[in-house]
């Protein structure tokens, strides 16, 4: 396992590095001066030379992402010029907004998710199967942006529902929390269950023929304990391990939920920074969401071989 | 047997199907996949012939009939300053079916021969690509363009290149595991026997035989970069006003949710339904392809 770990961070290290190179990379993307673009609309010549000073700009590339590079490893991921506040302290204020939220939408697709996968296995060719992967097809075909502004519309103009915008701390009123990201949540939730409904089904479909589940069936078990007991304990590794996958793609689509719904989180911090040409809290929300997707990815790897024993060696 | 006696004898056998008319045999047999490619076809038609079939301009402004319900004059209702719901609809899917495409031809531009680059040289150069790939995937597809888009600039052009660099790590890490399985094969031992040059080798004997994968992906990959491009432009970092865009349209849409939700309801169906179209070619077209896969 150890070995396995060692192996596994070989791999994780060298490529957070180049995920650092393309963040600092996109910098260049701007085109003409970096330091009028990111000085806002006034070009302030004083404010151009802040920037310019700031930012090193006057420096060679190579010695420019040495001083990111080095402020990001002690935790500094740059100052938004129109907030005026550490990149840093803004992921954190927001982060935790956008993380409840995930956690939710990852909970409402597991609950969906995966009961449909099994009954569609299960029910292999029947109408439940057909019905359940129609479900699949629509969800990961529906934008989840439009499926948001179509709840909105159904759930809180015309049945008066839970609250369409805005966002309650937990810390604040937990019932009222609930009230503001339920659906959200189910929004954001929706497509990730269409993709655990498809792993759980092709991951039961394998299970199902495999000799030790014909032997508990031909030892007279019964179907619920077969399925329950037998098989699905054992789809279920992969699927957890791509469920872990999938929890970083919520990060990405929390982007847009949040922009409909009017939460605060880090969707929002980012699309915001974008208007406001604020670079450094782009470059920060990029870095914080590819970083939390690696960890993801090394946590699923060492989760794939907990669950496994034959991998544990 | 004489050579007049084996000409007999194959003249008697059923003639041989090449794989690519087996494929399409198999797809045609799937419903959902030909039902999809049909919509997908229409909605090309529509985007074409976009100027001869809209019943209206769609950027011409009526201050008369602003936000008007869907009618005999108007059936899809009209937006916030009086424009053609249908007819922005229909030049909608210019920009949609356009992003698609061109940031799937980007990413197959360039995951392509990257792909194979890394996958037949192999060694510390693969090693390289695929760490750079790897940081590519780290950075999740719609961040990574919104990022992009953002220091580029917002236009629908900047969001299909955005895009397209977002989906390319994909097509690198299917080809090169395309090429690493091709590249073993008997047919490309003998041909590097009888002494072709690498580059004849990669683009003549494994590249023909890795695009049906490619294919499927690069269907299902439209899907996702038109819901990338209507995600952008619903962030306002795509098609810039006032050009239609399916995405666009829903972003001034849902301030409008209580006064004319039938500007929301028509841009959001289209995407849902051009979607779908792709998704079910796409899993028809792997099922024909690849019937292991089923």
């Amino acid at each position: 396992m150890l070995t396995f770990l060692i192996r596994r961070l070989a791999i994780v290290l060298p490529t957070l590095l180049f995920v650092s190179f393309i963040i600092f990379g996109l910098q260049q993307l701007l085109p003409g001066d970096p330091a009028s673009a990111m000085a806002g609309e006034e070009r302030d010549p004083e404010v151009v030379a802040h920037v310019r000073k700031m930012l090193h700009l006057d420096e060679p590339l190579p010695v420019r992402y040495g001083y990111w590079i080095g402020a990001v490893l002690q935790g500094d991921l740059g100052l938004s010029l129109r907030i005026q506040k550490p990149v840093t302290e803004l992921v954190l204020e927001k982060l935790p907004v956008t993380i409840q939220l995930a956690t939710m939408a990852f909970l409402i697709a597991l609950l969906i998710g995966i009961p449909m996968g099994v009954l569609s296995a299960v029910k292999n060719g029947t109408a439940w199967d057909y019905g359940a992967n129609v479900i699949a097809l629509w969800g990961l075909s529906t934008p989840n942006f439009w499926l948001g502004i179509m709840m909105i519309l159904l759930f809180s103009v015309q049945l008066g529902w839970p609250p369409a915008s805005g966002f309650v701390p937990p810390s604040e009123d937990l019932s009222r929390n609930l009230q503001s990201t339920i659906m959200p949540a189910f929004v954001l939730g929706n497509a990730i269950a269409a993709v655990m409904m498809r792993h759980t089904r092709s991951a039961m479909l394998q299970v199902l023929t495999t000799d030790y589940v014909r032997t508990a069936r031909a030892k007279g078990l019964g179907e619920g304990k077969v399925v329950g007991k037998h098989a699905f304990r054992n789809a279920s590794i992969p699927v957890i391990t791509l469920g872990a996958l999938e929890f970083g793609q919520l990060l990405s689509g929390a982007v847009l939920t949040e922009q409909v719904f009017t939460i605060p989180g880090f969707g929002k911090l980012i699309v915001d920074a974008v208007f406001n040409r604020d670079y450094a809290v782009v470059q920060g929300v990029v870095l914080c969401t590819a970083t939390a997707y690696l960890l993801l990815n090394l946590m699923a790897d060492i989760l794939y071989v907990l669950a496994n024993p034959r991998l544990r060696g | 047997m004489s050579v007049a006696d084996a000409t007999t004898a194959l003249h008697g056998l059923a003639p041989i199907e090449s794989p690519w008319r087996r494929a399409l045999r198999r797809l045609l047999r799937r419903r959902g996949a030909v039902v999809g490619g049909i919509v997908v076809i229409a909605f090309v038609a529509i985007a074409v012939f976009a100027p001869w079939i809209s019943p209206y301009d769609p950027t011409a402004t009526d201050w008369g009939a602003v936000r008007k319900a869907p009618s005999a004059a108007h059936w899809f209702g009209t937006d916030e300053i009086g424009r053609d719901v249908l007819a922005r609809v229909i030049f909608g899917a210019r920009a949609s079916l356009l992003a698609g495409v061109i940031s799937v031809a980007i990413a197959l531009a360039l995951g392509v021969p990257i792909g194979l680059l890394s996958g037949y040289v192999g060694g510390w150069l693969d090693g390289l690509l695929m760490r750079i790939t790897d940081a590519m995937l780290a950075c999740p597809f719609l961040i990574l363009a919104i990022a992009m888009a953002a220091f580029l600039g917002p236009s629908l052009t900047n969001a299909m290149i955005a895009i397209g660099i977002s989906a390319t790590p994909i097509f690198i890490r299917l080809t090169r595991g395309q090429v690493q399985t091709v590249k073993v094969e008997d047919f490309v031992e003998a041909a590097r026997a009888v002494g072709n040059t690498h580059w004849r080798i990669a683009l003549r004997h494994i590249l023909p035989n890795i695009i049906p994968p490619l294919m499927v992906q690069a269907t299902l990959t439209t899907a996702a970069a038109i819901i990338a491009e209507a995600s952008l432009s619903f962030l306002g970092l795509g098609q810039q006003p006032p050009a239609p865009s399916w995405g666009s349209m829903l972003n001034i849409a849902k301030n409008f949710l209580t006064q004319a939700p039938w500007m929301a309801v028509w841009p959001g169906v289209s995407i849902f339904v051009v979607v779908l179209s792709f998704n079910l070619l796409g899993d028809g077209l792997r099922d024909a392809l690849d019937p292991k896969h089923r």
